[in-house]
């Protein structure tokens, strides 16, 4: 039988198939950060438990770590209590944990691909939503909650149910202006936040092909916003270009094997998906959200639309709602709506491509009067490599700041946050009411129409730069 | 999870309905970043007073309750937020066994992830079980599981009903990833077959 790739993971995967009982199937990786984790070791000791493969777990401290004066204790207490339980548990364990102070240290889904510890075929989880990230990788790769956090430490395993295929398939050539979150974006906007519930998307065509690395990763990591339980792209001579020479990567004749095997698993021709999505590339204009849900999204040469111009009732009242929210008007100008923010970073778009493409953007301009503009990167790799290209330099010179790394403004955890009202250009995930602070108004958006909304103060279309 | 086992303890009574899951665990405690060590705010707005010493007025503070595995408590108890904390508590205060008419739906549920028997009786039985406690405080329960039976020193003795399923879970002491460990001659071999396929990831 013609297997997708999705399938022939699951297959390889699955441990034990117990009737009454939902499938067991293997975990490879195990992702760790600071939030999630603390109940879950809290409880292997109360049941005398004990890790079961330490050398699957790979930690990091992203959500509530500080991008600057680093040096300093951190203010928070409840912060500063989770980072140190972190390190507890961790060293407790004999766990591989990239500490705050470690020049690996980052954004968990940034620093990963980072050392290669994720590969071709391999399940991967993380008490994490955005965890979809790796299925840039061609990895099945999906977030869990505490408790199963604690199931997969104990028993390197998890009870799944088996997901339905789709796939996404992008045709055509990208503008170049139009990024792989702009797909992503585009997705969501055609699909909706719940279109892809209870599926795994495989994301294929041409378009997804010429994407490099970071893009495929920006990609996935949104496909969880599209409702989908993971993205998947097979892996190629990008895929292994990247792996090789890292850390944990397979060496020597290691190696050969390994890619021999990860060669088998793009899914078979003729395998049968059960859904479609067909996308052109050619179609997919810079996107910017509007709204207060991934999918309210409109292409940056149209307008904030009018709640009458949606015929579900569900979502005009959606509309109605959101552009409360938002304090936006129908049948505004995408250009014309201001901004007093501007983020870069988050494990979609906190990846050194990220910070090129905003930094060209950016070169020679200055943040426009009364905008913040903060550029944070996802690790500290990425941090240093920009450095060494001088791309630290343009983003000071044109006035933005230039912080430690850490998820920051993507969730607002760590003091990082806009006031109520302030209004946000930003190239994290998700844009739901009060996630980047109480009361604040996020607009999703790609590096390069992040960086030219700073210099202008208002969205751009950066087509016609 | 510990196995449930046959026993016979103290038995506290609390003679309160709708206590919802705030009373058992109010929110100021929820940002520990452990599951254990709940069971020093159980009913926290109640047990202290404000200055943090013990309120002599809250039931559980009686000396003659001290120890008491078994709670005998009015209708709809564990009503409010979804919170697994409130369980927590329950468990880690030393409770593994509750008496009432009624329970809400979730923490029903939750109990038995951390080892606690809910039992329901009618409002007849629970009146007598309460009015044999006050009259005698201190007096114990004998609760098992097995036969599905309480026996109380007045003789109000009672069985009560429990999902086979549930029952097992708790006498084996198996919680999701217990249930998961059953298959642990599956996982060792298919992990010894993981090494032979994919040496690379365990060198
Ligand atoms: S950057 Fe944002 S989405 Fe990514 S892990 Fe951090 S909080 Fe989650």
């Amino acid at each position: 039988m013609k297997k997708t790739m999705y399938e022939k993971i699951w297959d390889s995967h699955l441990v034990a198939e117990a009737a009454g009982q939902a499938p067991l199937i293997y975990v490879d990786r195990h992702l760790m950060h600071e939030v999630t984790s603390p109940q879950a070791f809290e409880g292997l000791r109360l049941s005398g438990r004990k890790v079961r493969n330490p050398h699957s777990i790979l930690a990091t401290m992203d959500h509530c770590v500080p991008t600057k004066n680093r040096n300093l204790p951190i203010a928070d207490p409840i912060a500063k209590k989770q980072i140190e339980v972190m390190a507890e548990n961790c060293r407790e364990n004999g766990l591989n944990l990239y500490d705050m102070q470690s020049p690996n240290n980052g954004v968990i889904h940034v620093v990963v691909p980072e050392h290669g510890f994720v590969h071709p075929g391999m399940v991967v989880v993380c008490g994490d939503s955005h965890t979809a990230t790796h299925g840039a990788f061609g990895a099945l790769a999906f977030g869990i909650g505490t408790s199963e956090v604690e199931h997969v430490m104990a028993t390197q395993t998890l009870p799944q149910k088996k997901s339905k295929t789709m796939l996404v398939r992008i045709d055509g050539e990208l503008n170049k202006f139009s990024s792989a979150k702009d797909i992503a974006l585009a997705i969501i906007g055609k699909i909706g936040t719940a279109g892809g519930t209870g599926y795994v998307i495989e994301y294929a065509g041409d378009a997804i092909k010429a994407l490099s690395m970071e893009g495929r990763m920006t990609l996935c990591n949104m496909a969880i916003e599209a409702g989908a339980r993971a993205g998947l792209i097979a892996p190629d001579e990008k895929t292994y270009a990247f792996l090789q020479g890292k850390e944990f990567a397979p060496k020597g004749a290691a190696w050969d094997q390994a890619l021999a095997y990860w060669q088998s698993l793009p899914s078979d021709a003729d395998a049968s998906y059960d859904a479609t999505v067909v996308l052109n590339a050619a179609d997919i204009a810079p996107q910017v959200s509007w709204g207060t849900s991934p999918e309210q999204v409109s292409g940056v040469n149209d307008v904030v639309p009018a709640p009458e111009s949606f015929s579900d009732e569900g979502k005009r009242k959606a509309c109605e709602s959101a552009l409360a929210y938002m304090g936006l008007t129908p049948n505004t100008k995408i250009t014309d709506i201001p901004v007093d923010y501007v983020f870069i970073g988050s494990c979609t778009n906190g990846r050194i491509e990220d910070f090129r493409i905003a930094a060209e953007v950016a070169k020679g301009t200055k943040v426009a009067a009364g905008v913040t503009a903060i550029a944070v990167p996802g690790s500290y790799q990425v941090k240093q490599q920009a450095e060494a290209e001088g791309l630290d330099k343009i983003f000071i010179d044109a006035g933005w700041e230039w912080r430690d790394p850490g998820c920051s403004m993507c969730l607002a955890m760590n003091g990082d946050e806009l006031s109520k009202g302030q209004r946000c250009a930003s190239t994290s995930n998700r844009n739901f009411e009060g996630r980047q602070g109480k009361g604040g108004r996020t607009h999703l958006v790609s590096p390069a129409m992040a960086a030219a909304a700073a210099a202008a103060g208002h969205f751009v279309d950066i087509r016609t730069l | 999870m510990q196995p449930y086992t046959k026993h016979e303890s103290i038995a506290a009574a609390m003679n309160r309905s709708n206590v919802d899951t705030d009373q058992i665990i109010p929110k100021q405690f929820l940002k520990k970043v452990e599951r254990s060590g709940f069971g020093i705010h159980l009913f926290h707005d109640w047990r202290y007073n404000d200055d943090g010493s013990d309120n002599a007025e809250f039931e559980l503070n009686k000396p003659t309750f001290k120890g008491a595995k078994i709670l005998v408590v009015g209708d709809n108890f564990g009503c409010g937020s979804s919170r697994e904390h409130a369980p927590w508590a329950i468990a880690d205060y030393g409770f593994n066994t509750i008496i009432s008419t009624s329970y809400a739906d979730i923490f029903f549920n939750n109990c038995f992830k951390n080892g606690i028997l809910p039992i329901k009786v009618e409002k007849n039985v629970l009146d007598a079980l309460m009015a044999e406690i006050n009259a005698n405080e201190g007096i114990r329960f004998g609760v098992d599981l097995e036969n599905q039976q309480v026996t109380t020193p007045a003789g109000n003795n009672f069985s009560f009903d429990i999902d086979p399923f549930r029952k097992g879970n708790l006498l084996s002491g198996l919680d999701d990833i217990g249930l998961t460990l059953q298959h642990v001659d599956q996982i060792d071999a298919y992990e010894q077959r993981h090494k032979q396929n994919f040496p690379w990831l365990w060198a």
